[in-house]
């Protein structure tokens, strides 16, 4: 270190435009952020991991949507059995992503803030000329941002293949079906998200938020069906000679419970939306199958079928990371 | 009082009134009343825990004061954040980089997000790394950079945004003694060629006395003393250090009283068994050779330190800290 001159004489005149332009903070974190998560080895690792399970249940719905697809000509949307069939046991690909997805929502939230704190980055970063919320405004956008890619990557790779198997492509109605399919796996991906940023904010460690975040997911995913199975036979029992109402009630009420876990809306809403001819998010008894019409639903009926679904996951979404925003803005920047 | 606003004086770059920060019951910086000079280097000197970093961040906008005020060029960071951290280059204690980015990516993130354009962001980088000698490893992973490096890549990193004002928290930390010589006459060289205001706290008085025009002694949340290291001295001259030691024995305990009873004792401490440094109002060094004699001890060693720079940091942080109860009053 042999300073003589510090500054370089030639580029000083930057004064008189010096207050202005310093909007837009969150963009270069985000820009920086987003830039991290895509060259990261974990990007990659889940893109292969949840593109690999996408092609699986792919091809083990494709056999027999070839089969059927010669005697059954007029049955709409054949394609789109493509993400719902699940035969031979490999689950549906809306259902893998049920399970894969909040890893990929972990993966891109759970060190977010006290990455910033272990690194011993986050009071440089502070003291930039950039507010203080554009943090985690901008990284959070950035985990969209790679989560949406993530996805789109996924979706590429399964909607290729699927059309090498079956030898059509998607009709027009499909194509925007699956669009809407996208939207909302990328809103429940971002509840993940949400939630792995609320508890990068709340512990020291990024692997204590990685190990809470996961058992969150866990909680839902393995023992969801328990809890909530355990919930209606307590309040509603059904003994060998109940009746179709008591049989319903504590079906009913399972249901409901289950809907607490962001992966039974998930399901429910993309079901709907993946499937034109389903005409219920709720319950199926047989006398509604045989009542209903054998009909197809518009894609503006589905919506509307699962419209509350979407909007209790981006509830979610919204209240989590209101948690994350306003704990980040009390914390102390040492702490 | 309050009516004096800073920013009709432009020769304060930084200024503290009766800034205060509680966390809970404890107060970490107790109504601080400091003006830092356009121009000067001025070292914040004081024990760890004494609440320099706290009184940083309220300076620059980081944290919130509980009461008071704090001023960076008559700006207050509270209302003005992003006007503040504009002009204040900030160098943290124990300074921390992403790892997996080498150290060109990361000053092009600083410099991004102080909008620099991205040819004046490039050519400033390869400047400033070849200012603090790092041009060789410019892309390299800071993940490879060792202590020192480290040192030098943030105060890189701290000067991107061309600050007027350099806010160094405990600079000299973990580095080596050549380290901290070269350091310190860069931040000389920014003073004296770019007329940079520079605040720098550390705990070690003697590393950064030589380089400060003035210095703040903070002790416990307060200052304790300001001035020049001359200044401090004089207000010094009527407090005397004497450090003694005896060979152990029984004498040595009927030691203590005797130089409990010697006039101009303020109080003294033990240092080890028969060893005490006693601070006077005056110069009694034949009165304690006396008292030696008397008790029938044999002198081990005998020192009169004076009002020296040692005796401005020991009065000063051992006058006020919390291990009062081993000191023996007088």
């Amino acid at each position: 270190m042999t300073a003589t001159v510090v500054s370089q004489p030639e580029t000083r005149s930057r004064e008189p435009e010096a207050t202005p332009r310093l909007r837009g903070g969150w963009r270069i974190v985000a820009r920086k952020e987003f830039a991290d998560h895509i060259h990261s080895v974990r990007f990659i690792i889940l893109v292969v991991l949840v593109a690999l399970a996408g092609l699986a249940s792919v091809h083990s719905a494709s056999g027999p949507i070839r089969d059927a697809a010669g005697a059954a000509t007029d049955v709409p949307s054949i394609f789109l059995y493509l993400f719902t069939l699940a035969p031979e046991r490999v689950p549906a690909f809306h259902e893998f992503l049920a399970t894969l997805g909040p890893l990929l929502g972990i993966a891109f939230g759970f060190d977010a803030v006290n990455g910033e704190r272990s690194q011993r980055t986050l009071p440089r970063l502070v003291a930039q000329p950039i507010h203080r919320d554009e943090v985690i405004n901008g990284k959070f956008v950035a985990g969209l941002g790679a989560i949406a890619l993530a996805l789109a990557a996924v979706m590429a790779v399964v909607v290729s293949y699927g059309m090498l198997r079956l030898g059509v492509g998607p009709t027009t109605s499909d194509a925007v079906r699956m669009v809407a399919f996208f939207a909302v796996a990328i809103v429940y991906v971002a509840l993940w998200l949400a939630l792995a940023t609320v508890l990068s904010v709340l512990t020291r460690r990024a692997a204590t938020a990685a190990l809470a975040s996961i058992a969150v997911w866990l909680v839902f995913t393995l023992f969801g069906g328990l809890i909530a199975g355990l919930v209606a036979d307590t309040v509603h029992p059904v003994h060998s000679a109940a009746t179709t109402e008591e049989v319903l009630a504590n079906a009913r009420l399972e249901l409901n419970v289950r809907r607490i876990s962001p992966s039974q809306l998930y399901q429910e809403a993309t079901g709907v939306l993946l499937n034109p001819s389903r005409q219920t998010t709720g319950l199926v008894v047989e006398d509604t199958t045989s009542q209903a019409l054998p009909s197809t639903l518009s894609l503006s009926e589905s919506l509307v079928l699962a419209w509350w679904q979407v909007s209790a996951l981006v509830g979610g979404v919204v209240v989590l990371f209101a948690v994350a925003y306003a704990s980040f803005m009390r914390q102390e920047v040492r702490a | 009082m309050p009516a004096r606003t800073a920013k009709s004086n432009h020769a304060v770059a930084l200024e503290a009134f009766d800034l205060t920060k509680r966390y809970g019951d404890r107060t970490a910086v107790d109504t601080l009343t400091l003006q830092i000079r356009r121009g000067e280097i001025f070292g914040l000197l004081g024990p760890n825990g004494a609440g320099k970093t706290t009184t940083i961040l309220m300076m620059l906008g980081l944290t919130e004061p509980s009461s008071g005020t704090a001023r960076v060029d008559g700006l207050d960071p509270r209302r003005d954040p992003l006007a503040v951290k504009r002009r204040v280059g900030y160098l943290p204690d124990d300074v921390g980089f992403y790892d997996d980015l080498t150290a060109r990516d990361n000053l092009e993130y600083t410099a991004r997000l102080n909008r620099l354009a991205e040819a004046d962001a490039k050519e400033r980088i390869e400047f400033l790394m070849d200012q603090v000698g790092l041009s060789s490893v410019i892309d390299r992973r800071v993940r490879t950079f060792s202590r020192g490096m480290r040192q030098r890549l943030g105060l890189a990193d701290a000067l991107i945004k061309r600050p007027s004002i350099l806010i160094l928290d405990e600079p000299t930390v973990n580095i080596d003694p050549e380290g901290v010589r070269e350091l310190l006459r860069f931040v000389s060289d920014l003073r004296d060629l770019e007329g940079m205001t520079v605040l720098l706290s550390s705990h070690l008085l003697h590393q950064v006395e030589q380089v400060c025009d003035r210095i703040g002694i903070f002790v416990s949340g307060r200052l304790a003393g300001i001035g020049t290291v001359a200044e401090l001295a004089r207000k010094l001259q009527e407090s005397w250090v004497f450090e003694i030691g005896v060979d152990p024995g029984p004498e040595a305990a009927a030691l203590t009283d005797r130089i409990r009873t010697i006039e101009g004792v303020r109080y003294f401490e033990p240092d080890g068994p028969a060893r005490w440094t006693i601070n006077t109002t005056r110069d009694v060094h034949t009165e304690l050779l006396h008292a030696v004699a008397e008790a029938g001890c044999t002198i081990a060693h005998f020192v009169r330190r004076g009002a020296d720079l040692d005796a401005i940091y020991h009065r000063y942080f051992t006058g006020s800290t919390d291990d009062g109860d081993r000191r023996i009053p007088a």
